[in-house]
């Protein structure tokens, strides 16, 4: 069986390279930040795999280069008044590789499937928000009862629980591109493998080879094919990001989708503006336990929040890499108020903060006599542990002494899952979609999965569920930035950091453009020589 | 000696047995999960894909369930790739990992056999000097270092090399990783050479066959060198197991597809059946190249015989 599977890699090898000899077309070789850990849209999770499915398929409504939601197989779409039932009209021109029309009863099939318990989807949860999704992922409800179905062939009609003012930008994710039903229903889970797999995208997937390249050629029956002009695409994942630095400056790729943080400036000196910082939709705090007995006093979470050198910590350990957060929510998120609110005192000076920070300890009961003993919790990196220190020792003015428990990933993260016993834990939190929902909701009380501080307030629950019954865009975002006034207030995290994006984009490349969500879809780009 | 070696490849059966059982248990024992990442899953959700890979039963029937496959040649899908089983991806990446360690490997024999018997035949001489503290420079600075150098050097300052990629194995891609490979390994084995070449052209043997008058040429290379490659034999048996399974930190800072970064990206991730696929592929390359080093000692010395 080994050896079959080995000369079957040899063969596609040999096949490989003939093609790539015989073409000498305009290739993009383009960094991504790792492997996918499949391609198939229902069960991704990783923002690598979402670079790669923009390019293979197209959902209802795409973004531009500048991120904005733009129509993608849907040329328009009908809301009805209440806010609830979406009436998509799709192209007559849009087509599958392999030539057949893209239908409603593909994006219908596709919903379905995500949904289904036995695809095993990870974010299924994301699509929530479609009448009967929940209830099918938890098995309450057959597949056909979703709230989507094909009028017709090229009208799609989507039911939704309760008016969502960002639904349209959810569809832009991956969970909303469609599958070819005719190809996944004949090849199962091996749709998805390049002699078989059926994209609507601008490209087509020619070969993948794990930890090496994933090859994408033109489709030429994309409906745009002309307006492309980037033949052919070569992904070449990079677990180790100086290593693309390196490549890039040896003229081997063309940009890369991260670089090492700590080398920020030295490759700033050396490649001046090919290198990209812009904002992205990304908070990166530290949850404090609410249940926990010294952290359920609020006074000591907002001394804690109150007390930390954002600035220092952004610019000397993360080499301005990451910016200060005196608030949960980025900014330049959209669906949100003009002045969004940050923490009160985001413009003292450290030392009158330091100063008031000590007082709110004292009321707590806390000082030289009674330090407060925090363990902060964190997943293994160089960063994190640069962070976590310098936190530590901004803390001990205010007689809070750490210790310090350092794990990998995974067991991290089910520790804050399974456990009750931790106090301060680092976690971050990148938007899926451009709405202060998304960052607002992470402690709601029934958010079990996400929670972590486990804070539990019910004026702040009924100013969630306010916000989502609202359908005014202005009103609902008042009532959100209530909700985040409140978060302040508590602080059941503490917002450290916002990410950027950072980038290596080469001066042939053209067509990138910096946005908050980080999305740069080849078909947009160009490269002169 | 045929029935040694059936002997010594049924000897091995437990032994894989153990490992199998140990790694398995072992695996599980390490906190957290294949799903546990920064973005929690829904519990509903969490309990859907562990169904999926049966990692809702207890684990003594994940374990038979395993055993049962793996005796059909089946090491299972790989949790986080999805798209791949297991098989496919040792299948694509051994190949790459034996072709790059290999390669290393022969270099290594060559140069280090060459210097070693220079430094061992000139000792206390300047190149014996020289031979030493390049030996000592080759095992004492990591991987982690030389890689990155020699990448920033060649393939990014002189432009003579490609600073990374695997190129479908085009020597070009190749010269780098390979150095990097071979250049501790030719520190080990010049070291080897040198002290067992030095001992042994003192020993009874060689000073008879001086004494016989025999070409000084042929004393080296067919007595010396002969008993002076027995250490360099038992040390290559471990070392070869370990080149040609793939080294994690050369295949990540070259952007390699072998299975070297498997058992640590695989053991970080908890996706179990890779890192068991990977475990069990090591274990037979030691198991085999143990095998080999006892039979090379019958050829290489005349005292031990398999019979």
């Amino acid at each position: 069986m080994m050896m079959k599977t080995m000369m079957r890699g040899l063969l596609a090898g040999a096949a490989f390279m003939a093609s790539a000899s015989a073409a000498s077309a305009v290739t993009y070789v383009r960094g991504n930040d790792s492997d996918p850990e499949t391609l198939d849209q229902h069960k991704t999770s990783t923002i690598s795999e979402a670079h790669l499915l923009r390019d293979l398929y197209e959902g209802l409504v795409i973004y531009d280069p500048e991120a904005n939601v733009i129509p993608g197989v849907a040329e328009s779409w009908q809301v009805s008044d209440d806010g609830t039932v979406y009436t998509f009209k799709l192209r007559a021109d849009a087509t599958w590789s392999n030539g057949d029309p893209v239908t409603a009863e593909d994006f219908v099939f596709s919903f379905q499937r995500i949904q289904n318990p036995e695809t095993g989807a990870k974010y299924a949860t994301i699509l929530y928000p479609i009448k009967n999704a929940e209830k099918i992922n938890k098995g309450e409800l057959e597949p056909g009862e979703l709230g989507v179905k094909a009028v017709d062939d090229k009208t799609l009609e989507i039911t939704l629980e309760q008016p969502t003012p960002y639904f349209l930008e959810l569809l832009t994710h991956q969970t909303g591109l469609p599958l070819n039903k005719a190809s996944v229903e004949e090849h199962g889970s091996d749709f998805v493998k390049p002699e078989n797999i059926v994209t609507n995208g601008a490209y087509t997937l020619v070969s993948i080879t794990p930890n090496d390249k994933i090859v994408m050629e033109k489709n030429e029956n994309f409906r745009e094919a002309d307006t492309v002009s980037i033949d052919r695409i070569e992904w070449i994942p990079f677990e180790d990001r100086a290593s693309c630095v390196r490549r890039f400056e040896a003229g081997e790729v063309h940009s890369c989708s991260d670089l090492p943080a700590e080398q920020l400036k030295s490759i700033r000196d050396r490649l001046g503006d090919q290198v990209r910082t812009p904002p992205y939709l990304g908070t990166y705090y530290y949850a404090l336990n609410t249940q926990n007995e010294a952290l359920s006093d609020a006074r000591v979470r907002q001394a804690l929040s109150m007390a930390i050198d954002r600035e220092f910590i952004g610019e000397e350990i993360w080499s301005g890499a990451m910016l200060p957060a005196y608030s949960q929510v980025p900014p330049g998120i959209g669906n949100y108020i003009d002045n969004p609110p940050q923490y009160e005192w985001a413009e003292e000076s450290l030392i009158d903060r330091e100063d008031r920070a000590i007082e709110l300890m004292t009321e707590a009961g806390y000082g030289p006599d009674k330090p407060l003993e925090l363990e902060l919790s964190y997943n293994a990196s160089e960063n994190h542990k640069n962070t976590a220190t310098a936190i530590a020792d901004m803390w001990s003015p205010l007689g809070v002494k750490v210790t310090f428990n350092v794990r990998d990933g995974s067991a991290h993260y089910a520790h804050l899952r399974d456990s009750d016993d931790y106090q301060v834990a680092r976690a971050g939190w990148i938007g899926d979609y451009s709405d202060p929902q998304n960052f607002l909701f992470l402690v709601e009380s029934d958010n079990t999965g996400f929670n972590y501080a486990k804070y539990k307030n019910p004026e702040y629950d009924a100013l969630m569920d306010k916000a989502a019954a609202e359908t005014d865009l202005e009103k609902r975002a008042e009532i959100l930035a209530e909700a985040e006034r409140m978060f302040l207030r508590d602080t059941p995290f503490i917002p450290l950091l916002f990410y950027s994006s950072l980038s290596l984009v080469s001066d042939k490349l053209q067509g990138w453009e910096d946005n908050i969500q980080n999305v740069h879809a080849t078909r947009f780009m160009s490269i002169s020589e | 000696m045929f029935g040694y070696v059936l002997r010594r490849l049924l000897g091995a059966i437990p032994t894989l047995f153990f490992v199998v059982t140990a790694s398995f248990f072992l695996m599980r024992v390490a906190p957290g999960g294949p799903f546990d990442r920064e973005r929690a899953l829904e519990a509903k959700v969490l309990e859907n894909i562990n169904k999926v890979f049966h990692l809702d039963k207890p684990l003594w029937e994940q374990y038979l369930r395993y055993l049962g496959n793996l005796l059909r040649g089946d090491l299972g899908p790989s949790f986080i790739y999805r798209d791949f089983s297991v098989q496919e991806l040792l299948g694509s990446g051994l190949p790459i990992s034996i072709q790059l360690g290999g390669t290393a490997l022969l270099v290594a024999l060559f140069f280090g056999s060459v210097l070693g018997c220079i430094a061992a035949l000139r000792q206390n001489s300047w190149i014996d000097y020289g031979v030493i503290a390049v030996a000592t420079f080759g095992i004492t600075v990591p991987n982690f270092v030389v890689a990155p150098l020699l990448s920033l050097i060649f393939g990014v300052w002189l432009s003579m090399l490609p600073a990374g990629g695997w190129g479908n194995g085009s020597p070009a891609n190749m010269v780098l990783p390979v150095l990097t490979l071979a250049l501790p390994q030719i520190a080990i084995v010049a070291r080897l050479i040198r002290g067992s070449m030095i001992e042994a052209l003192r020993s009874d043997h060689v000073r008879t066959a001086r004494a016989y008058g025999l070409p000084s040429r042929m004393v080296v290379v067919v007595h010396a060198l002969r008993a002076a490659c027995l250490p360099v034999v038992s040390y290559l048996g471990p070392a070869a197991a370990a080149l040609l399974t793939g080294s994690v930190v050369v295949e990540t800072i070259f952007g390699l597809p072998g299975i070297g970064r498997y058992f640590v990206q695989g053991a970080l991730n908890r996706d179990y059946t890779l890192v068991m696929g990977t475990v069990i592929i090591i274990a037979v390359f030691v198991v085999v190249f143990n095998l080999i080093v006892d039979l090379l000692y019958a050829v290489l010395d005349p005292r031990v015989r398999y019979d």
